[in-house]
């Protein structure tokens, strides 16, 4: 069971160009993937050095020539069955053994539950930096990356940076950066290379796999406006009166991640920290107490509308309007009034609001 | 791999200031961390409490690991209650300032020289630094097997099975002994501290403080000076300032001035 161990420290100068690690699924690039090559692509350039990706798989080899043209320059492909799936052992070990024969500076991951999977196991075996959930990323006046990530829920900014170890590692939070145009006539190069696994590396099985399933609807990532949904809500079927009024609204239903775990919602609804980050024109929190990790996901929203039946929810801290009051009274009216307005438009909002 | 006698089970477990109670200090912009009560950290919770359900099914041993300063007692001690059989502390000054690598580094030392493991737990991530880092390097320097994000596990014929969470869908996974699991957040109610655990806790003798020397770890790979990254600067974020407007009094009226105000803002159609 040897696995590499390597300390980066040596012979830092021997380090050059920039990596992507590259997520595929199910034929296609993860969207953190194809954000990094934009952003990698900006890093690159900057440099003055060449930008590749990384895409460990099985008959990747068609993915690989679709990913040069979101920017990249060549793409290393490793192919081997064992490597169809994400699997921790087998993918730190071509990761690992790359990393040490070509010495790139910088590699990059997308901070999925798979990228800091591979990111933690393989940052202790290198024993070098990795900085987890960066959302900006700089280069400092001696060229190291500069990798900034939230701290404490979103309140502050570090900036760390890891000046002696090679390479210098960082995942990146999905939906910061802008994914790049894909240009289907970009030259580079695929490079194949071989790393040796067995079965003495499969040291997990998967047994099953239940993929989510999205019952249409907008994505709330995409959204302009997101009504969201927390424990407050007390059954998954009240998911379905917070629908309706995403629909009147034109927007997406979202969720805290109480509700999530309470298997009200799938993962794939969840923001904050652990979810994703969202940034509508107006955000509809209701019935979310309003905890750091679930702020950190929707506090750079355009408008905060906190629903609340307790006065004292952190919510309303940063709500621009909030209604303290019963979720299960507010949203029918809402629901309602947003038909009404629907029905009569443009003087109903003055006669209703003059109801007093 | 177990062979008919208890399993034993070390699950990581870091204290950590309560997220909800830290504010930015006004003046100085920095996090005022002083007075702010400490508790285990969440998922690290959850991770003891699927320790004590094996232990409730089966023998066990359950060993609580923390590296960090003697104040971690108080969240040991919560666990011993909590029906944790003992406690190691790693902790020594030279320690300080270590990131992930020296931790992952520290920490598996210390499994190593606790020996006979045969299930390690981690939380999903730590609510200060949450990189979720520590528990897949520990899993790589003792190049052991790693299921991370789990939310449901059992123990079937020496076995471990566990359900991760990904993003795109759950996925049941099988793997030998020794392994370690990193623990979802909010998957289970960790239980509260019995009567007999804190009279166990009273009784004293059930948490070592271990130094670095007493593991064996070299003091030239752990602490501020041999972590590969540093903290450079910290920026406050400066948020939006939120008119925190408060619609009070009858559904019907209060809807009706929310519609009002987002109509005017211009966020949504008249
Ligand atoms: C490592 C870690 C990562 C995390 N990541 C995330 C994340 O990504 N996203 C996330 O959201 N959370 C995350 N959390 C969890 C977070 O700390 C909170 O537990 C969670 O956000 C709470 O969800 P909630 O607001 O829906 O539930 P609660 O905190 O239980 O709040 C429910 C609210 O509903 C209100 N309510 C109840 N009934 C009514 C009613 N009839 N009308 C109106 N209001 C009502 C209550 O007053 C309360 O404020 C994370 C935690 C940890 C430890
Ligand atoms: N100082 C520590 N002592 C014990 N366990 C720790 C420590 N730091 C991290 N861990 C474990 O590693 C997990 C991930 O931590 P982190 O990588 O800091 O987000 C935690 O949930 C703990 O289980």
């Amino acid at each position: 069971m040897t696995e590499i161990h390597h300390n980066a420290l040596e012979g830092k100068s021997h380090f050059a160009g920039i990596w992507v690690f590259l997520e595929g699924r199910k034929g296609s690039l993860r969207d953190v993937s194809v954000q990094l090559i934009g952003e990698g692509r900006r890093l690159a350039d900057r440099r003055g050095v060449p930008l590749t990706g990384v895409l460990p798989g099985h008959d990747v080899e068609a993915l690989a020539r679709h990913a040069i043209g979101y920017g990249l320059d060549r793409v290393v492909v490793v192919d081997h069955p064992l490597l169809e799936i994400y699997r921790s052992r087998p993918f730190t070990k071509v990761m690992a053994t790359l990393i040490i024969r070509h010495k790139p500076e910088i590699v990059l991951y997308g901070a999925s539950k798979n990228g800091r999977d591979l990111g933690g196991r393989l940052h202790a075996v290198l024993e070098t930096g990795l900085a987890a959930d960066c959302v900006k990323f700089d280069l400092d006046d001696d060229g190291n990356l500069d990798m900034i990530r939230p701290s404490f829920g979103g309140k502050s900014l570090a900036h760390i940076l890891c000046k002696q170890h090679r390479p210098q590692m960082a995942s990146a939070r999905r939906n910061v950066f802008l994914a790049p145009r894909h240009d289907p006539s970009r030259q580079g190069a695929i490079v194949h290379e071989a790393v040796e696994i067995s079965d003495a590396d499969l040291d997990a099985k998967l047994l099953e796999f239940t993929e989510f399933v999205r019952e249409g609807g907008a994505r709330p990532d995409e959204a302009g406006i997101v009504v969201s949904g927390g424990y407050g809500l007390g059954d998954p079927k009240n998911f379905g009166m917070l629908q309706e009024l995403a629909d009147l609204l034109g927007g997406a239903v979202a969720a805290s991640r109480k509700a999530v775990d309470s298997g009200w919602i799938p993962k794939e609804f969840q923001v904050g920290q652990t979810g994703m980050t969202v940034r509508p024109k107006v955000y509809f929190a209701i019935g979310i107490s309003g905890a750091v990790q679930h702020l950190a996901g929707m506090q750079e929203s355009g408008k905060i509308v906190a629903i609340n039946i307790d006065p004292k929810a952190a919510i309303f801290e940063i709500a621009d309007y909030g209604i303290v009051g019963n979720l299960f009274q507010i949203v029918p009216e809402m629901i309602q009034q947003l038909k009404e307005l629907k029905a009569r438009p443009a003087k109903t909002v003055e006669a209703v609001a003059t109801i007093r | 791999m177990p062979t008919g006698g208890p399993i034993r089970i070390v699950v990581c477990i870091k204290q950590v200031p309560k997220a909800q109670e830290l504010q930015v200090d006004p003046k100085t912009q920095t996090l005022k961390r002083v007075g702010v009560p400490s508790e285990i950290n969440p998922p690290d919770a959850n991770a003891l409490e699927f320790a004590l359900r094996i232990k409730d099914d089966m023998p066990a041993e359950i060993v609580v690991l923390s590296m960090g300063p003697t104040s971690f007692d108080e969240s040991l001690e919560r666990a011993i209650a909590m029906g944790a059989d003992r406690a190691v502390l790693l902790t020594d000054r030279i320690l300080g300032g270590s990131d992930t690598v020296p931790t992952a580094h520290a920490l598996s030392e210390t499994i190593a020289k606790i020996g006979g493991y045969d299930l390690i737990l981690c939380g999903e991530e730590t609510t200060d630094a949450s990189t979720g880092h520590v528990g897949p390097g520990i899993a790589g320097h003792l190049a052991i097997p790693q299921v991370t994000y789990i939310s449901e596990m059992r123990i079937v014929d020496g076995k471990v099975r566990a359900r991760r969470t990904a993003e795109d869908g759950s996925e049941w996974w099988e793997t030998a002994m020794p392994c370690l699991l990193t623990v979802n957040f909010g998957c289970n109610r960790p239980r509260e501290p019995t009567l007999s655990g804190k009279i166990r806790v009273k009784r004293g003798g059930v948490i070592v403080h271990w130094s670095c020397a007493d593991v064996g770890i070299d003091p030239n790979k752990v602490g501020l000076r041999n972590s590969p990254t540093i903290v450079a600067k910290v920026d406050t974020v400066h948020l939006p300032p939120r008119a925190r407007k408060l619609f009070q009094g009858e559904a019907r009226e209060v809807v009706a001035q929310l519609l009002k105000a987002l109509v005017e803002d211009g966020v949504i159609a008249p």
